[in-house]
Order: C-alpha cells, then sequence, then structure tokens
C-alpha cells in the first residue's frame, strides 16, 4: 500500500486556528498509531513473569446439582500439571466474596459442594501452559445429583420453585417497596390506567477481548500482585482483598495499557481475579488464565432479565400522574457486589423524561440458575426505558393519540432545571422541547411519516416508533445503599459520592504528564485528557503525555475509579481540568514575578506564559514549568510547588439517599430522543431499519468524533440487543447460545448509520459541562425499534430480541394443514427443552426372543460401538463407559441405566443418564412389545429425552435433529438385529443415552 | 479453547492420503480448509489422533470441465471456484449459491468437498448437490467409486463415505440447472441456512431442493405445476421435511418460508 | 512422508512480513498463538477460536486466513503477512491506516488488526469497490465499539485515496 507520512489532524488545525481551544475539537487520537501497527499493549500481549504457569477452568455443565465426588488424581498426574484446585481448596485458601444484599449466603468464585448455573467454575487446572491445562481437565471425573432448576424470575417466586440457596428463602434475595407522592390517591382519581407486563430478556455487550488475569503470590510479605483488565469500580478492590484476606494494602492490582472494550462487562473480571490469586498462592508460582469465547458467553457476566409490570395513571388529555412500578429483577445465582446495582442504578430516574409527582415501587430481587450478572452498558436503563416508553405508545393507542404528543406533553418543562424527580434524581439540566422540536425538523419526521404512508398503502408493514430518555452519568456510590431501608442505612454508615482523581505533573525540562484512574477499555481517554490540559496551559495536546494504566499500590485512586457509568468527560476529565488549573494558577504567580505583571494579567498561549495587556512580554512554557525543579528557591514565597498535583473530586449532589428514600442516583444527565422507520419484511418478517434519528444532549461536547463514536458503539450494541442478541436458557437451565454463531452480534450487513443530532445544554454541576453519553442508546433503542416494530404489525406485545420467527408466529394466521394422509407436523419440542417423541418397528422375532435381548447385558460390550466396559449393577441396573461419535464429533461417556416397571414380555421403561466432556443427557423410555401375528413382534416406543452441557450451548442448532435421528437410527438398528437373529444387540437405552449426549450441531 | 493433541501429516500424495486412511481408519482425519474442522478441534468436540492435510496436493487442486460435466476436486476452494471465469456459464446455481457460503474469509479458505463431507444440514453446496444431481467422488486405497447426491447424505453431518475413503472431487452434470433460481432466509448475512431453496429447470419441469429444514437437503420433481396444484405441492413438501424449533426458528416459520419461497423460485424458473 | 508426532516440537518456519522467522511448535499449535507467543508478533489478536470474530484474520500466500483456524504446521513454508507489516516504516502509516485514524474507525482497537487485513487484501484487488461491497467483505468481522460506519468510511476513502495515488505513479 502506498506511504504517506503519520500527519495529524492536530498539525493542520492548528494553522488555522491557533486559538480555538482543543476541547470540542476531534482531532486524532493518540491511541491510534499503536493499534493500526498491531503495537497495542492489552494484556494477553504483555510478557509474564518466568515460570509463569497457565489456568483452565472445569465448569458445570448442569444448571443445579450437588457435586457428590471430584476425582482429579488422574489429572495431577498429567503433563505438565502442577496443581488441581476444587472448592475445597480455594475454600480454604480465600474466603467468601462479598454478597450485595445482608443474608447468610456464601458467594464464592468456584462452586462448593453444588453448581447453581451451567459453567459455574467447579475446579481449576494449573499446568505449564493452556493446551496441557485443557488435557488434564478431560481428566478429572465429577459425579452430580442433579437438581430441580429455575431460570424464569417469576417462577422462581412460586413456593414450589426449587431453592438456589438457603439464606434467601423462597429465591428472594431483597424486597423493598417505596412510595413517593401520594400515588394510591392519583390511581383513584385518574380517568385512565394503562398497564404493561415486559420480560426484558438477557444479553451481554461481549467485549471482543475476553477477560485476562495474571497473579503473584508473594509469599514473604503475604501479598498479591495482579494484572487484569478490570474496568472498575474500584470498590471491588475492597472485595477482592476481604476475599484474598488481605488488607488493600497487599493486594496490587494493575490493569493493562490497552483493553479491548469491556461496555461494563470486564467489571465481572473479579471473580477470576480471586480464584487465580488462589491458585497462585497454591502453586507458589505466578499464574496467568486467559478467558476462552465459550467461557466468556456461557460464564462471565450478563445484564439482568427482568421482570416488570408497570401501570400509569392517566388523565384523559393523556398526562401521566402516578406511576406504578413492579419489578422482579433475576441476578442469576449469586447475588455478586455491586448487584443488585443494576435495580438501584435508575431509581432516581423512574420518570424519565417526564414530570411525574407520584410513584410506587416494589423491587424484588431473585435468584435463579443462570450466570452472575453484572455491569453492562445501559445498567438497568434498557430494563426499565423498555418498560416505561412502551406503556407511552400504548397509551397513545389507547386514547387514540399521536405518541409523540404524549410525550410532549408529559416532558420535565424547560424551565424546571434543575429539576428534582419525585423519587429523588436531580436532572442537572436540559431543554427536553426544544431538543424534540429541533430532531422533529433535522430528522424530517414529516417526511417519514409520508414515507409510511406511502408503503402501508403498498400493503407493506411499515410501522414508526419514539422514545425519550434521560440518561443519567456518574453515579452516586451511595445508590445501592437505597436498597436498605432508612435504619439499615444509618447503622451501616454513610454511602455517597464519586470520588474522581487526577494527577498533573510537570518534569525537570516542562513536559507535562498526567494520570487518571480511568481505565479507558477505547474511548480514548488519553486523547481527551491531552486536549483538556493543553487547553490549561496553552500547549498542543502532543505536549502532554497522559497515563491512564492503574497501579493501586502507587497511583491516586479511589471506590469509584473505573470505567462505568459515563463518568470520564463529567468528571474524570473535570478533575483533570481542575488539576491542571491548581498547578497553572501556580506557574501564573512564578511567571507574574518573572515578567513583572500582576498574576491576573498572565495567560497560557502558544507554548508561552504571557502578560494578557502585552503578550510580547512572556516567557516559555518549559522554563517557568522546570523551574520548581532546578531552583525552587527562586520561586514566590507563597507559590507552592508544582511538580505535580493531585485532585479528587466529588460533586456535593451526590449525597446518600434520604429517610424518605429519595436518591439522586447520578450526576449527570443528559437527553436522548429517537424516532425510527422501520420495514418488515413479509415473507421474512425480518426488521429493516429504514432510518434511525437519536438527538442528544450529553451537555458540552468534548471531542465530537469519539462522542459521536460512542452514539454509534451504543446504537449498534442496542440494535443487537433489540433484534438478535440473547443468552437463551432451556428451562431445565441449560445454555443455548454458547458461540459467536449462536448469539448474534450485529455485522455491517446489519447496522445502518443512524442520523445524530446534537443539542448542548452543559451540566452545572460538572467542571467541563459535559455529561456522560456512552450509554444512552442502550436504553433508547430497544424500545425505540419496538416501538416501531409493534406499530408497523398492530401488535400489543413485543418482546426482545425481535426474532422473525417470533414476530411471524404473532402475526400469520392459521398455517395450511397438511395434505390429507400426511402426518402432522413432528412433535414439537417442549418449552421444557425435553424432546418427546414416539416411533415403531417390525422385528422378526417373537417379543419373548426380543424382551431376552432387551435385558440381557453381556452381549452389549460386543455390540456396542465404542463400549468399552460394562458393569452390571444388579439385573436391572448398569454401568458402561462408551466412546462414541456422530460424524467427525466424538467423546467418552459413562453411562448409567436402570430398568423399571417390567411386565414380561410386553413393556418395560429405561432410564438413564450419561455424562462425560462433552455434557450429559437423561432419558426415559417406555418399549412395548406386541407380537405381530406373523411370529414377529411390533415393537413400539415413545420417549422423552433431555441434553445438556457443553453440546447444548455449542451446538443448540442442531440438537434436536440429531437426538432424533439417534433415537430412529436406535430402533432401526434394534430392529435389524432382531430380524437378523443376531444375538442381543446394543439395545440398552445406555448406548442410546451414551449417543444422545455425543450429538452435537457441527456448527462452525 | 485448545484442541487435543494430534500428529499431523502434510501429505504429499493422494496415495499418502489414502494410506493415512486405511491403516488409521477413524482415527484419522482430512484437513481441508480447516473451516469446520479446526472449530470442533479447537472446542474439542473432535479429536483425531492424525490429522492429513491434504491442501498441498496440486492434483487435487483441480477444477475440470469436460463435455459440460464440471469436476472440482477436493483441494478446490470456495473462493478459486467462484473465481472461476467459466462458472456462471457452466454452473450457475453454484455461481448463485456459493456467496452465501460464510463469508469473504472463510470462502478463501473453505473447500466445496470438504463442505459436502461435513454435510450440515443447512449448508449450501450439499443443497446445490442435490438440486444438480452431482455426484461425489471416492476413493480408498482399493477403489474408486461414484456416489449419487441422493445417496450421499445420510442424515446429519452423516455421510456414504467410509472412514477410510478420501473424496476426491465432485461433479455437476452438464447444463444442469441452465434455468435456476437460489434463495436463502439466514438470522444474518453469512450465517448458515434457516431454510435455504433452490429450484432448477427441468426437462418434465422443475426440481425444488430445500436446505435447513431437514437433516440432509431434499428436493422434489414436479411437472410444471401452477396454482393450487403448486400450493399442494409445496405444503406436502413443507410437511414431510419434518421442520423442528431451535434458538433462531420455529418449524412452521421453516414450513412457511418454504412455501412461500418455493412458490417465487419454481414460478421464476418455469417463466 | 513426515509425519509431525502429537507430543513432539517441531521447527516452523516461513516468512513472516518478508522477513524469515522461525520457532518450535506442536502439531496442535495454531497459528494465532504460534505469532503471539512464539514469534511475538501480539498484533494478530484472538477474540473467539471459532472463526467468526475476524480479529486474527491474517493473510497467507494471498489468502485471507482466520489463523485460529489454522495450524502453525500448516504455514511452514508460507508467505504469512500480519498487521505489523503495513506500515511503510515505524513511525509511517499506511493510506489505509491514515483514514482508520482519521475517521475513529477503531475505539479499542481489538478488531482492527484483522479488520485492515481484510481490506488490504482487498482494496489490492478491487480498487473501486462500493459501499456494498466493503459491507460485505466486513460482515465477516466483528466490532463491538465503532458501530462499522466510520471502518466502511475509512475503507472507501482509502480506496479513493489510494486510487489517485496510483494513477500519479503512473502518470510520473
Ligand atoms: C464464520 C463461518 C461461517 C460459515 N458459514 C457457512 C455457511 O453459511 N454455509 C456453509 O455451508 N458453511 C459455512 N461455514 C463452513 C464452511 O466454511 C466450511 O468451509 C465447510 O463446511 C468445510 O470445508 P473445509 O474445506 O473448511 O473443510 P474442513 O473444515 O477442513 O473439514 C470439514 C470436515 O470434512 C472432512 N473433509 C474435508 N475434506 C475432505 C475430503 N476431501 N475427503 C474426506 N473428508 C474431508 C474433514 O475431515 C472434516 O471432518 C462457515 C464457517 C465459518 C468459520
Ligand atoms: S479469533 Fe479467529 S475468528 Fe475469532
Ligand atoms: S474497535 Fe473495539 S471491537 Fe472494534
Amino acid at each position: 500500500m502506498a506511504e504517506a507520512a503519520v500527519q495529524s489532524a492536530s498539525s493542520v488545525d492548528q494553522n488555522t486556528a491557533e486559538d480555538r481551544p482543543w476541547v470540542g475539537r476531534s482531532i486524532e487520537r493518540v491511541e491510534d498509531a499503536a493499534l493500526l501497527t498491531g503495537r497495542g499493549r492489552f494484556i494477553d500481549d504483555l510478557g509474564t513473569p518466568p515460570g509463569t504457569l497457565h489456568a483452565a477452568i472445569l465448569r458445570s455443565p448442569h444448571a443445579h446439582a450437588d457435586i457428590v465426588s471430584v476425582d482429579a488424581e488422574a489429572a495431577r498426574r498429567a503433563p505438565g500439571v502442577a496443581a488441581v484446585l476444587t472448592g475445597e481448596q480455594v475454600k480454604a485458601l480465600t474466603s467468601s466474596l462479598v454478597v450485595g444484599v445482608k443474608a447468610p449466603v456464601e458467594c464464592w468464585p468456584i462452586a462448593t459442594e453444588r453448581v447453581r448455573y451451567v459453567g459455574e467454575p467447579v475446579a481449576v487446572v494449573v499446568a505449564s501452559d493452556r493446551a496441557r491445562a485443557e488435557d488434564a481437565i478431560e481428566l478429572i471425573n465429577v459425579e452430580y445429583r442433579p437438581r430441580a432448576a429455575v431460570v424464569d424470575p417469576l417462577a422462581a417466586l412460586a413456593a414450589d420453585a426449587p431453592v438456589l440457596h438457603d439464606g434467601f428463602p423462597g429465591n428472594l434475595a431483597s424486597d423493598r417497596s417505596f412510595s413517593y407522592g401520594n400515588p394510591e390517591q392519583a390511581f383513584a382519581e385518574a380517568t385512565h390506567r394503562f398497564s404493561i407486563d415486559i420480560r426484558y430478556p438477557r444479553n451481554s455487550c461481549t467485549p471482543i477481548e475476553t477477560y485476562g488475569v495474571v497473579a503473584t503470590y508473594d509469599a514473604a510479605e503475604n501479598a498479591y500482585d495482579i494484572l487484569a483488565n478490570f474496568q472498575g469500580p474500584f470498590s471491588i478492590h475492597t472485595v477482592i482483598s476481604r476475599a484474598l484476606k488481605v488488607p488493600g494494602n497487599r493486594v496490587r492490582l494493575r490493569t493493562p495499557p490497552d483493553s479491548g472494550g469491556s461496555f461494563g462487562v470486564k467489571q465481572g473480571v473479579f471473580p477470576y481475579i480471586v480464584l487465580i490469586s488462589a491458585a497462585s498462592r497454591a502453586v507458589g508460582r505466578p499464574v496467568k488464565w486467559i478467558e476462552d469465547r465459550l467461557e466468556h458467553l456461557t460464564a462471565s457476566v450478563s445484564a439482568t432479565n427482568r421482570a416488570t409490570t408497570l401501570s400509569a395513571a392517566i388523565t384523559a388529555d393523556g398526562k401521566i400522574l402516578a406511576l406504578d412500578w413492579d419489578q422482579v429483577e433475576d441476578c442469576g445465582a449469586h447475588l455478586r457486589a455491586p448487584e443488585p446495582a443494576t435495580l438501584y442504578r435508575m431509581h432516581g430516574n423512574l420518570t424519565g423524561a417526564y414530570d411525574i409527582r407520584h410513584v410506587k415501587v416494589r423491587n424484588r430481587v431473585v435468584v435463579t440458575n443462570k450466570t452472575p450478572t453484572g455491569l453492562n452498558r445501559g445498567f438497568g436503563g434498557p430494563q426499565v426505558y423498555f418498560a416505561l416508553e412502551r406503556l407511552v405508545q400504548r397509551i397513545a393507542i389507547g386514547l387514540r393519540l399521536d405518541p409523540l404528543d404524549v410525550i410532549r406533553r408529559n416532558l420535565v418543562p424547560a424551565n424546571a432545571f434543575p429539576y428534582r424527580t419525585a423519587t429523588g434524581a436531580l436532572l442537572d439540566s436540559g431543554n427536553y422541547q426544544e431538543a424534540i422540536a429541533r430532531a422533529v425538523e433535522q430528522g424530517q419526521l414529516a417526511e417519514l411519516k409520508a414515507r409510511r404512508d406511502e408503503a402501508r398503502a403498498q400493503g407493506r408493514l411499515y410501522g414508526i416508533g419514539f422514545t425519550a430518555v434521560v440518561e443519567p452519568s456518574v453515579s452516586n456510590m451511595g445508590y445501592i445503599t437505597t436498597v436498605l431501608t432508612a435504619a439499615e442505612r444509618r447503622k451501616a454508615g454513610p454511602k455517597n459520592g464519586a470520588q474522581a482523581t487526577a494527577t498533573v505533573a510537570l518534569d525537570p525540562v516542562g513536559g507535562v504528564a498526567v494520570h487518571v484512574a480511568s481505565v479507558p477499555q477505547g474511548q480514548g481517554h488519553r486523547t481527551v485528557l491531552s486536549q483538556v490540559v493543553a487547553d490549561v496551559f496553552g500547549l498542543k495536546p502532543q505536549d502532554v503525555r497522559v497515563n491512564t494504566e492503574i497501579d493501586t499500590a502507587k497511583d491516586a485512586w479511589s471506590i469509584a475509579s473505573g470505567n462505568y457509568a459515563s463518568r470520564f468527560a463529567a468528571a474524570v476529565a473535570g478533575t483533570a481540568k481542575l488539576a491542571a488549573e491548581r498547578i497553572a494558577v501556580r506557574l501564573a504567580r512564578i511567571a507574574a514575578s518573572q515578567l513583572n505583571v500582576e498574576p491576573a494579567d498572565i495567560m497560557f498561549a502558544g507554548g508561552f506564559v504571557a502578560s494578557k495587556r502585552n503578550p510580547e512580554n512572556r516567557i516559555a512554557f518549559s522554563r517557568v514549568a522546570a523551574l520548581c525543579h532546578w531552583s525552587p528557591g527562586s520561586l514566590p514565597d507563597d507559590a507552592g510547588q508544582t511538580i505535580r498535583e493531585t485532585v479528587f473530586w466529588t460533586p456535593p449532589e451526590l449525597t446518600p439517599p434520604d429517610d424518605q428514600d429519595r436518591i439522586n442516583s447520578s450526576l449527570c444527565h443528559g437527553f436522548i430522543f429517537d424516532f425510527c422507520g422501520v420495514e418488515i419484511d413479509r415473507t421474512t418478517f425480518e426488521t429493516r431499519i429504514d432510518r434511525y434519528v437519536t438527538m442528544h444532549d450529553c451537555g458540552t461536547i468534548l471531542h465530537p468524533g469519539m462522542v459521536n463514536g460512542q452514539i454509534r458503539g451504543g446504537f449498534t450494541q442496542a440494535l443487537g440487543a433489540a433484534l438478535y442478541e440473547e443468552y437463551a436458557y432451556a428451562a431445565d437451565g441449560s445454555f443455548l447460545t454458547g458461540t459467536f454463531a449462536d448469539y448474534l452480534l450485529p455485522t455491517t450487513t446489519e447496522v445502518p448509520e443512524p442520523q445524530i443530532i446534537h443539542i448542548e445544554t452543559p451540566s452545572p454541576f460538572t467542571p467541563l459541562g459535559a455529561k456522560g453519553v456512552g450509554e444512552g442508546n442502550c436504553m433508547s433503542t430497544p424500545a425505540c425499534i419496538a416501538n416501531a416494530v409493534a406499530d408497523a404489525l398492530g401488535l400489543a406485545d413485543v418482546t426482545l430480541p425481535l426474532v422473525p420467527a417470533k414476530l411471524a408466529d404473532l402475526v400469520r394466521g392459521p398455517e395450511p394443514e397438511p395434505p390429507t394422509g400426511q402426518s402432522k407436523a413432528a412433535p414439537t419440542r417442549e418449552g421444557d427443552r425435553r424432546l418427546r417423541g414416539e416411533g415403531r418397528a417390525s422385528v422378526n422375532g417373537a417379543p419373548e426372543q426380543v424382551w431376552t435381548m432387551l435385558l440381557d447385558p453381556q452381549t452389549l460390550q460386543a455390540v456396542i460401538p465404542g463400549c468399552e466396559q460394562v458393569h452390571k449393577v444388579s439385573d436391572t441396573h448398569f454401568r458402561a463407559d462408551v466412546t462414541l461419535g456422530i460424524g467427525p464429533v466424538s467423546g467418552r461417556y459413562r453411562a448409567d441405566v436402570q430398568l423399571f416397571d417390567l411386565d414380561p414380555p410386553r413393556a418395560v421403561t429405561l432410564r438413564g443418564k450419561a455424562e462425560g466432556a462433552l455434557g450429559f443427557g437423561t432419558a426415559e423410555g417406555r418399549i412395548t412389545l406386541e407380537p405381530d401375528g406373523k411370529g414377529g413382534t411390533q415393537l413400539s416406543y415413545s420417549y422423552d429425552a433431555a441434553i445438556g452441557g457443553k453440546v447444548a450451548s455449542i451446538g443448540g442448532r442442531l440438537l434436536d435433529g440429531a437426538t432424533r435421528v439417534i433415537i430412529g437410527q436406535f430402533f432401526a438398528a434394534l430392529a435389524r438385529q432382531a430380524g437378523g437373529g443376531a444375538p442381543a444387540s446394543g439395545i440398552s437405552m445406555f448406548a442410546l443415552l451414551a449417543k444422545l449426549a455425543s450429538l452435537f450441531g457441527g456448527r462452525r | 479453547m485448545k484442541p487435543a493433541a494430534f500428529d499431523y501429516v502434510r501429505a504429499e500424495s493422494v496415495n499418502e492420503v489414502l494410506e493415512g486412511l486405511s491403516k488409521e481408519g477413524g482415527n484419522a482425519r482430512v484437513l481441508a480448509g480447516g473451516q469446520s474442522l479446526m472449530a470442533m478441534l479447537n472446542m474439542r468436540l473432535a479429536k483425531p489422533r492424525l490429522l492429513i492435510d491434504i491442501m498441498r496436493l496440486k492434483e487435487l487442486n483441480r477444477i475440470e470441465e469436460q463435455a459440460g460435466v464440471v469436476t472440482i476436486g477436493a483441494g478446490v476452494r470456495q473462493a478459486a471456484l467462484l473465481a472461476w471465469p467459466e462458472l456462471a456459464r457452466t454452473q450457475p446455481l453454484l455461481a448463485r449459491a456459493l456467496p452465501w457460503v460464510g463469508h469473504v474469509q472463510t470462502r478463501s479458505r473453505g473447500t466445496i468437498c470438504g463442505s459436502l463431507a461435513h454435510a450440515d444440514p443447512s449448508a449450501e453446496m450439499p443443497l446445490a448437490l442435490i438440486a444438480l444431481g452431482g455426484e461425489v467422488h471416492l476413493r480408498n486405497a482399493r477403489r474408486r467409486r461414484r456416489v449419487a447426491a441422493t445417496e450421499f447424505f445420510l442424515g446429519m453431518m452423516a455421510t456414504a463415505r467410509a472412514e477410510d475413503e478420501l473424496i476426491e472431487a465432485v461433479s455437476f452434470p452438464a447444463r444442469a440447472g441452465e434455468r435456476c433460481a437460489f434463495r436463502e432466509v439466514a438470522r444474518r448475512h453469512g450465517d448458515f441456512a434457516i431454510v435455504a431453496c433452490a429450484a432448477v429447470a427441468t426437462s418434465k419441469g422443475v426440481r425444488f431442493a430445500v436446505g435447513g429444514v431437514a437433516d440432509v437437503p431434499q428436493a422434489r420433481d414436479w411437472p410444471r405445476l401452477d396454482g393450487s396444484a403448486l400450493d399442494d405441492a409445496l405444503n406436502g413438501f413443507a410437511y414431510e421435511l419434518d421442520a423442528r424449533d431451535d434458538v433462531h426458528a420455529t418449524a412452521r416459520y421453516r414450513r412457511d418460508l418454504v412455501r412461500i419461497i418455493g412458490r417465487d423460485l419454481v414460478r421464476e424458473v418455469l417463466q | 512422508m513426515t509425519r509431525l508426532s502429537a507430543d513432539g516440537r517441531h521447527p516452523v518456519r516461513f516468512k513472516l512480513n518478508g522477513r524469515p522467522v522461525e520457532a518450535e511448535a506442536e502439531p496442535r499449535t495454531l497459528l494465532s498463538d504460534f505469532l503471539r507467543q512464539q514469534i511475538g508478533a501480539t498484533g494478530t489478536h484472538v477474540g473467539c477460536e471459532h472463526g467468526v470474530c475476524g480479529a486474527c484474520t491474517v493473510i497467507i500466500d494471498g489468502m485471507l486466513t482466520r489463523s485460529c483456524l489454522t495450524l502453525a504446521a500448516q504455514a511452514d513454508g508460507c508467505e504469512v503477512q500480519t498487521v505489523e507489516g503495513l506500515a511503510p516504516s515505524p513511525d509511517r502509516l499506511g493510506i489505509l491506516q491514515q483514514a482508520f485514524r482519521r475517521n475513529h474507525a477503531l475505539q479499542c482497537g481489538f478488531c482492527t488488526a484483522g479488520i485492515l487485513m481484510s481490506l488490504d487484501h482487498y482494496l489490492r484487488r478491487h480498487p473501486a469497490p462500493s459501499e456494498a461491497d466493503i459491507r460485505d467483505l466486513l460482515s465477516g468481522h466483528l466490532c463491538r465499539c465503532t458501530g462499522y460506519t466510520p471502518i466502511v468510511k475509512a475503507a472507501l476513502e482509502a480506496a479513493a485515496e489510494l486510487a489517485t495515488t496510483t494513477q500519479e505513479k503512473s502518470d510520473a
């Protein structure tokens, strides 16, 4: 490819606009040259200490089961293996992770005694390399005793639901009710009441780089040195040190220079930090673990799914008087800190962009047999706004109003800022009416409506959706305590604020260095900070070197440090500005004395410190900056040092919840108004986004290019959540979307370019006037697309993701009947994922003969392919080891079969299971034998089978099909064998079961 | 996600391949483009003792046209076939279906024969083979044989290839699919098909083939049908395919697509 | 016939971005791991190890290749190109790389190496691509940060610029 010199836009800009501030310009990013040339430094790119070992994790195939035994002897003896740690050993080295609510419940980074979700760690193998660690994993034999599982949050609350933790009776981890204003009266007086029931699905932002940890235990000082692509909040540091049973100053947590995306997700690496640290302690060597993609999808972390019933009290003209929220939050199998934060992050914002004074809330948190939840872009916003904005559309339809009119009618008035919401948030600034007016005009809503009319006139399925959303940013570290009662809070002590830290330092030749504890994952923090600080000192961004790595042993940090809640622009960048300004004030004093002017007359511009009145009277910035190093004695007495300044900044607005449970959960509140036009294909029911308009008010824009980048990125993830992405579970807790071929991320061919429009109302509460912007579309877009789809199809209820088959089933009329004489559809899989079916076969032998075959284990070994050992436990109970394969897929299984309800020679029930590295299968079958009158036997069978574990999560597409094929083949073989008069053949349910379990849908 | 250990042979002649296969049988796997096999190895779904890499064998890397019959060797990558200038003229259905196989980055490595050997029920190449009535050329250390498309696919990921056999090539009959139509519905661009349909005009009428629904792609030969006769035929076929639910689509949805797309495609080729 | 045994380590030699490299690998070692861990070329990233995300895409003998679906042993004797070979010199960026930087076509940069390789390969062969061509090409890559449009824009800009530079060169 042709050459060209590296040329940065900043140098181009410079000639044209010397005096324009850097902030607000889309300069090229300092991060990019390294990333574009393969010189990024992500965690797996960094060298490890000599002698580092590698970990692999054995994970549970069951959603809920007791661990009866773990036999790791063979694994311990395997080549290259240093250690195998089970729950017991990890437990001995650590203490339980903090649980999000006060309850007698423990939470370990590895299963102890019981597994509660598919993918939960069961053992850790530490070996010389990853491949050998994985080899050894396969040698570990775990015996499980399965328990019933529950995956639905409402089902988990049922009286007879299986209970995950004794300390959470009825699976209920928290149940709080709140009332603000007088909702009862409002509902009583309202003309209308509208309600909506929502099931918000599970999904995750799945960064392309997975988790990574390198942990080193220092026995001499009983301390841990940990490198992890953790993203904060660093409140988790306290959780880690507590779990590792050392004081915080003995946990040195470092982050790599680059991180391959996070979107909240990399907060969830912390249980692995504890696990791998414990492993390092056990083996006395550094241990490295890089999560693989299957592990990530199955067991890293996900957003919460939530069941919500939302009701609104409405006046005749569509004004919302009151809301009644009933939210059941599903946090998965463990309530890991900081959960149930997803539920409370939005607590101050439950009225969205609307002026609603009466609110009733019931918040319940439940545990289910799914992966524990954690931070994910949008964090509670998608769940809340999907309910609220779907309801607004319902109200409009119910009252025959334009949805946009209902939105407009209820907006917080433009002159009401700062506006205190009913539930306690202080909306800092905004002009929602103006924002909407501009979006409607610039986004050409009128034209879009005409398009809809035209499309509909042609019989096409076209709809328009709207959403208005307040995007909170800079979380109050105290919001989570809203889960406690006021009395409990008093006892626990206050929690609030959002400490941001920034350090600005000048070196002996006047170079400027900035350090912040912001841990970016691609958001270009280094670039923006160089702009911010360059403006303060009158320098160019290139003159400012920024470091955003964290080393908790050396750097200024606090519990709020990290990259989440869109806090960078609003809090961190502002704090860096404050730090730079503190130094600038001192530099001004020094320069003033050198230039013989008043400090008030000093300005910083073009690399000089100069007199405003007489710019010729100036001194090079680097000279003044270096002075404090070389000649502190010549500084004015009261100037103070200018070498290094660290500022801690927390906004006073972030107070703890008050006694009425009002909480200002976030500092800043951006505004988003979206509308879109979608068309649904009549054949395929695929949703095509025709046009998407998104209006943002994120306060002052620091870097337009990056702001738009955040919006597009968030929009794309939200598009995925709306149309493609779901962490799907079967009713038995099997995880069904364990590869990138099943968990579908949008690609270039699915993502349109949204039209982005801005309006800026600066936040009065942040140093730069900026607000967060990264999460808004994750909150607004799913609801906006769903509203448009509901409009297109005339549906009252739509559930995400908007899978074409699901939409088709909602809209299409009855199916054409099969031609006469042809059987109807195949047995469909029930919601519980058990596969049922039946069939029959003709066998030449008499029923008595067939019966003997069925019960004869002796011949099994000879006839079942891959059968290595048959062990007869009793006349009706067999165990065997079998190796089986379908196509290229093969695996080894331990099978166990019992016979019941024997009715010789007429009928028998077989029940059994098989378990191996690729998964497990259970099945029950009833076989009946009837003489066919010609000396042969008519054999009929019915079965009921289920498969779980790895095969289910990575082969979902082909699994059911393969299962049925095998069952059919098995009985066909039975018929063949019997017909040929051969001795009893592989007619054992366990062969069948093992075969079932060996199936995989060979997708990619 | 690292493969279990295996031996590796880069074959320097077809005989080496056949020798390896006959010695190791089911414990050996042919490594072609690796676009399906390697992922299964990484996931440890497959744990062969020996991999035999056939991709440096010049004699397998041939596309030949003889009297209109197009024969594609085991070493021919999907991208190479797509770039073959004679493709659209000789095998228009392949030209239409190939761009639906994965992505540019997988077609550049994956082979036509590897896709047939893998026999994914949603894959496009097996569907094309069934629709066009092609033949698979198999060979072991002792003999060569040819298997017709309809006999080759036995079930999901199961074929008539014996463990010691190499698929040497696949051939597509002359002038098959001169008038043809192809359409696929997948969740996203480049995904395996939820339903893929191909229609080919025949001397008597039309052959209509469907992939992604049953365990193997299936075809029906019909006279020139139209109106409700066509609808009935499609409806019957849709039910016979015994569609199933999975995470991406329901059985009913699949049957609907067979009926609707089928009608469009059959009409298109019969026009 | 040389059979590389499973438990041994065997020399693998190939040209990486024009320069010979050599190290030992087991038969099961993936090319992605070999490049990163044995050769130290960590610019090629690993995001899924099942061929879907595209982060590991490299060029082998002129073919776009998922290095996670390729054995190191398979690359023996080949010409391998990776992101480290794209820039004309350590302190200069190529036209495509510049277009990426200008258009903010990367955020975290984890997916970027693979995308650059696909585009570099494609633009050399298709000097005047349409937006649809580029979108089709890049559907074999996942990016979780950018929403893709800036990447598509950067690719089209680079294509246009490359066309004019080649033009100029041939004019000269
Ligand atoms: C991201 C992605 C998307 C994909 N999307 C699709 C898609 O939409 N449609 C589709 O059809 N495919 C798709 N595929 C799979 C396709 O790309 C593979 O190329 C194809 O299935 C296998 O061909 P291969 O040459 O890569 O074979 P390999 O992976 O090397 O082998 C596959 C199997 O066939 C056997 N085999 C291969 N060649 C022979 C032979 N000559 N003789 C005997 N046995 C042999 C192997 O032993 C192995 O069991 C996708 C793959 C990826 C990674
Ligand atoms: S790592 Fe190779 S495609 Fe994802
Ligand atoms: S830039 Fe982060 S994944 Fe593409």
